[in-house]
């Protein structure tokens, strides 16, 4: 008997049964979409929180003061006020590093004219647009000469110019008032979206980190050194350096603690990555035992089936079928039955995996590889689980079969 | 006429719980080709064992059983089931028609296994059933038509290989009175037009006069063996 004889014999045997036959593939058609769905979110979130990161800047190292102890309290992150510019241009000197710049931050108010708007400032260096990898939209960015000499200039980013000049005026030239001092607006940023983590990235006015500390903190410190390493291999070994090198700059030597805490992001990315990589096992468990319970749901219609048709195949062997090729027939019927299942199934994850990305606008992908595997997979389910049915149909005795009631 | 079926002191023993039955407790039966046969006997006489054995869906206990001249007692089940694929026809009782399935398909069936092309399948298939009178019917299923109708597809299915022996089973034991002296009359034109082999399963005696020779079995032997004078049409 042929393949096609028994592909066809198979075929018409399941649309002889569509509504039982439907009710079968559903436990495959369900678990083979968890597996797309699962597989396409977990890459999506990847794929997600690597752009988020690299939104960040490429090989970027953030400097950051640590904890102190005053009073025997532990002020937390950021509750050394010990980081100076000097530091910046000491790390900037180390070898493997591309560009350093300062970051003073300050919320406050912003006007111009009689516009007003809650912002961020940022005091940065002319190597901030560098290490973020963040163009220009217009004007000029802050020059060596400004941050020399403490100018009074800005660079708005594109929400704030959405809010100062509602009216699409072009801001550069025009004066905004930070903390009373007039800044002339020299260059807009582009605009760069929410942050990985929600933020609006482009509410924020960039100045000389020395306007910022002389007008806006008052203080010698700032809030953080973003260290850009040359190359994404250099960034541990910069890592170290600066370490190092802060803490002789510091006088800190063990027993004490670091003033300071050196984190890269690349660490940050594989620790979301990992986090990635546990949901997608769990998650691949779960579709993999509800793959195993259609399976077991084929075995049990096929074992009713074989039940139920006793006396055709009491006939088919009569009129000459071989135990060979019942066997073939009911095998080729489980494996039908859960290849269209995984066939429905990657329709089914296709549609679902789509819904997610509309929801959640992460850049999903269906790997090509995995739907081979989901289809490879399920026709394995229909032969694993259909082996014993097919096999109780083929030893059946055609006398017996023939009388079954 | 050559011998189509030949059987020697044919033996058949089975156990059914603790008990040994012997079924057939040495049968000698010659049948040659062109004949129509009636086997009866009551229930137990051991004529349903004989017709398994001789349709190859069992095999003797002891003894010899030469099919169209060869020896067919010590066959393996694969081989069993190509003869019967190729040489033998079956109707049963219950018809035993695929449910869902045309009538053209359910005559195609035998010719599925046998490795005929399609096309050649659906000639032969709609062929048959002209010949058994219902040709009309080659696209109805078996729900759509009468017992007679769908014992006369049973029929048309068992012709299909051109076998050298059909083989039926009380095939009118599920039957009005009418569709079963039609069915019967089919079966005496198919044996004296086409020369077609048949033995016939019954223990109705006015199925049994259809045929020209009538062998009896009590007991797991044969009591009887003779002609029929007086055929019925």
């Amino acid at each position: 008997m042929s393949l096609k004889a028994t592909l066809a014999v198979a075929l018409a045997a399941l649309v002889r049964n569509k509504a039982r036959s439907l009710l079968t593939m559903l436990g495959i058609v369900i678990g083979v979409a968890a597996v797309i769905v699962t597989v396409a979110i977990g890459v999506g979130a990847r794929t997600s929180v690597q752009q988020s990161i690299n939104s960040l800047g490429s090989n970027l190292i953030v400097v950051q003061p640590g904890s102190v102890t005053q009073s025997g309290a532990k002020t937390g992150f950021g509750g050394a006020s010990t980081l100076t510019p000097d530091d910046g241009l000491a790390i900037v000197k180390l070898p493997g590093v591309a560009a350093v710049s300062p970051m003073v931050s300050v919320r406050t108010q912003v006007v111009a004219g009689s516009n007003n708007w809650q912002t961020t400032i940022g005091g940065v260096a002319p190597s901030y647009t560098f290490i973020r990898s963040w163009p220009l939209a217009a004007g000029r960015f802050i020059s060596e000469g400004d941050v020399g000499s403490a100018a009074k200039v800005a660079v708005l980013g594109q929400t704030v110019v959405g809010q100062l000049f509602p009216d699409g005026s072009s801001p550069l030239g025009q004066t905004v008032i930070v903390k009373g001092a007039p800044f002339t607006v020299v260059g807009t940023l582009a605009a760069l979206g929410q942050s990985g983590l929600g933020q609006d990235q482009d509410d924020t006015v960039l100045i000389p980190y020395t306007s910022a500390m002389e007008r806006l903190t008052g203080l010698t410190t700032v809030n953080s050194l973003m260290v850009s390493a040359a190359s994404a291999t250099q960034i541990d070994g910069v890592q170290q350096s600066v370490t190092q090198l802060l803490e002789q700059r510091h006088r800190i030597v063990p027993p004490a603690t670091d003033d300071f805490q050196v984190r890269n992001l690349q660490s940050i990315a594989q620790a979301a990555s990992q986090t990635g990589t546990v949901m997608e096992l769990l998650l691949a468990g779960v579709a993999a035992v509800s793959l195993i319970v259609g399976g077991i749901g084929i075995m049990n219609i096929m074992l009713v089936s074989v039940t139920e048709r006793t006396r055709e195949i009491g006939l088919r062997m009569s009129v000459g079928a071989r135990g060979a090729s019942i066997l073939r027939q009911f095998l080729a019927e489980s494996i039908v039955l859960s290849t269209i299942g995984g066939i429905l199934g990657i329709v089914a994850g296709a549609a679902g995996t789509l819904a997610v990305a509309m929801f959640t606008h992460w850049p999903m992908t269906i790997p090509p590889q995995w739907i081979f595997a989901s289809v490879a997979f399920s026709a394995m389910v229909g032969i694993f689980f259909g082996y014993y049915p097919a096999r109780q149909a083929a030893q059946l005795n055609p006398i017996e079969a023939l009388r079954f009631e | 006429m050559g011998a189509v079926v030949e059987v020697a002191d044919l033996r058949k023993e089975y156990s059914l719980g603790n008990e040994r039955v012997q079924a057939l407790r040495g049968v000698d039966l010659r049948l040659d080709a062109g004949e129509f046969v009636a086997v009866m006997g009551p229930s137990g006489s051991g004529k349903s064992t004989f017709m398994h054995v001789v349709g190859l869906l069992d095999t003797p206990s002891a003894g010899t059983y030469r099919f169209e001249g060869t020896d067919v007692s010590g066959l393996g089940a694969d081989e069993r089931a190509d003869i019967r694929g190729s040489r033998l026809g079956f109707v049963f009782q219950a018809y035993n028609l695929l449910p869902r399935t045309t009538a053209l398909a359910n005559v195609e069936l035998p010719m599925v296994y046998a490795g005929v092309a399609e096309a050649d399948r659906r000639r032969i298939a709609g062929d048959k059933l002209e010949m058994v009178g219902i040709a009309h019917l080659a696209k109805h299923h078996p729900n759509q038509m009468s017992g007679g109708q769908q014992q006369r597809v049973a029929i048309a299915r068992s012709l299909v290989n051109d076998p050298g022996l059909i083989l039926a089973d009380e095939p009118t034991g599920a039957l009005d009175t009418k569709s079963s002296q039609d069915v019967m009359r089919l079966f005496t034109r198919l044996n004296a037009e086409q020369g077609i082999t048949i033995m016939l399963v019954t223990h109705e005696p006015e199925v049994a006069a259809y045929a020209r020779r009538i062998v009896t079995f009590r007991d797991g032997s044969i009591t009887s063996d003779v002609v029929n004078e007086r055929q019925a049409a």
